[in-house]
């Protein structure tokens, strides 16, 4: 009997496809959110968007919020820490938490090194931007990847942006003859052994999940059809003026996402979205996406 | 007799591997995700993933009395993981909507959360000789089965892959590995 494989890590990240993963912050949340259908929640002390409205240092949610959602759900449930904070990582781990998110979404505690995640039982999600940052992310032992998205906006434009630039350089990579591999995966910033196990497979070797921006129906649906496998979604419901509704229904556009006429039933009256905010205002020291190395 | 085909269940969940299982054993495989996908499938496969985000889609989209039905007028279905738990009559502390139609009581989430998930080797001497590799992933357990239904393979006791005719259900995810022969046992139910 074998425990923490990377088949075992990456085999809860497939039975999550096709589904969304809702950030939460108290347990009656997290009751919404699997009323609703999520796959699995993301406990928080706060969701993005409220993250950037407090300022400060944002760090791993106080246990007590964590262990009180564990015990209301039964579907699994995530927890955030601070990028390369592995005492934080093994804390969630000991409480027995079922995905750590490295998340940049909290502030860093580490400017260049992230995480070993190889070495840990607990299974980890990290964000990416593009094809190397998802490469080495695996290579350090994510065994889940999601776009990083610009989180508390509401704005898609980012991880539309992330999802087509790692789908586009996977084409690109699947297309090179093997002895271009090498430069390409110096090019990118990549280890080569990943970069030939995504080209002989044709696709990234964990699931990819969209992040960062979702806020309708229409939006979680626009991530599947540019190949994502599921969706994370965070401010986008609980800073709306239904979150029981809206969460519904996202869940229901992620599994339909191809059936425009039952897209357009599901977005019907679903109270008023988050108001969010254009990116270009955002300082680019306050961008979320930018950090993670 | 007309050219077979396998439904799998695909609201959410691993339902790509066990499309690629099928497809590897040359039958065809549709993925099922309205009421009208299930025209004209010869079995259903129901995929590990969430029970209750599988449960409350099906509800929703009035696809859990047809897909009953079908079960119980002979049709073969095969439910891992998830899939097992929307099978079975009786759901621990629950009362998610089910299809029920496995006299069985299962118990969700039965070795414990994510870190106590784990792989191992089980003997199944009606799917074949050499064990067959299993990967339990935040898992359920039977803690009763009815007289119709046959243990397949056990875990400290407890049942973990059962058959009663037609339904065949394990709590582990054969389409997370190369080993095809779970896949085939099911295929062999539709000739039968």
């Amino acid at each position: 009997m074998e425990q923490g494989t990377i088949r075992l890590k990456t085999g809860l990240a497939e039975m999550l496809k096709g589904g969304v993963i809702m950030d939460v912050t108290t347990p009656e949340q997290a009751k919404i959110a699997e009323e609703a259908g999520a796959c699995a929640v993301m406990a928080l002390e706060r969701v993005p968007a409220d993250i950037r409205a407090a300022g400060g240092v944002a760090r791993m949610a106080d246990p007590t919020i964590v262990k009180k959602i564990m015990e209301v759900a039964t579907i699994p449930v995530m927890a955030k820490a601070r990028i390369g904070h592995f005492v934080e990582a093994r804390i969630l781990e000991a409480m027995g938490v079922d995905y750590i998110d490295e998340s940049e979404v909290l502030t860093p505690a580490d400017d260049k090194y992230h995480i070993d995640k190889r070495d840990f039982t607990v299974p980890f999600v990290c964000g990416c931007r593009n094809l190397g940052e998802a490469l080495r992310r695996i290579a350090e032992g994510a065994a889940m990847i999601r776009t990083k998205g610009e989180p508390g906006t509401g704005n898609v434009v980012e991880a539309v942006r992330h999802c087509r630039q790692v789908m586009n350089e996977v084409r690109v990579l699947c297309g090179l003859p093997e002895a271009e591999v090498a430069n390409f995966a110096k090019e990118i910033g990549a280890p080569l052994e990943v970069c030939l196990l995504v080209r002989k497979e044709g696709r990234l070797p964990v699931v990819n999940f969209a992040a960062g921006g979702i806020a309708t129906p229409a939006d979680a649906a626009l991530m599947m059809h540019l190949g994502c496998d599921g969706v994370f979604v965070g401010s986008g419901i609980f800073k709306s003026g239904d979150p029981a509704r809206r969460a519904k229904a996202i869940v229901q556009a992620v599994t339909n996402y191809k059936d425009f006429a039952m897209l357009a039933e599901i977005s019907r009256d679903l109270g008023e979205p988050m108001v969010g905010i254009e990116i270009s205002t955002i300082p680019s020291g306050e961008r979320m996406q930018e950090r993670g190395w | 007799m007309a050219a077979r085909c396998v439904g799998v269940l695909a609201l959410q969940g691993a339902f790509r591997e066990h499309v690629s299982a099928v497809s590897r054993l040359g039958v065809a495989a549709r993925e099922v995700r309205q009421l009208k996908d299930m025209d004209g499938i010869d079995a259903m496969i129901i995929p590990g993933g969430e029970s209750t985000t599988m449960g409350k889609l099906l509800n929703e989209w009035h696809m859990l009395e047809p897909l009953r039905e079908r079960i119980m007028q002979g049709m073969p279905v095969y439910g891992s993981c998830a899939g097992l738990i929307l099978l079975c009559r009786t759901i621990e502390n629950s009362d998610q909507p089910r299809l029920g139609v496995l006299d069985a009581t299962v118990r969700r989430n039965a070795f414990g959360r994510q870190v106590d998930s784990f792989e191992t080797e089980l003997s199944m001497p009606e799917v074949g000789p050499d064990p067959v590799p299993a990967v339990f992933i935040r898992a359920p357990v039977l803690i009763s089965v009815g007289p119709e239904v046959r243990v397949l393979a056990e875990v400290k006791g407890q049942a973990v892959a059962v058959r009663q005719n037609n339904i065949l259900g394990t709590s582990f995810h054969p389409e997370l590995t190369p080993d095809t022969r779970l896949h085939s046992y099911f295929l062999n139910m539709l000739g039968q």
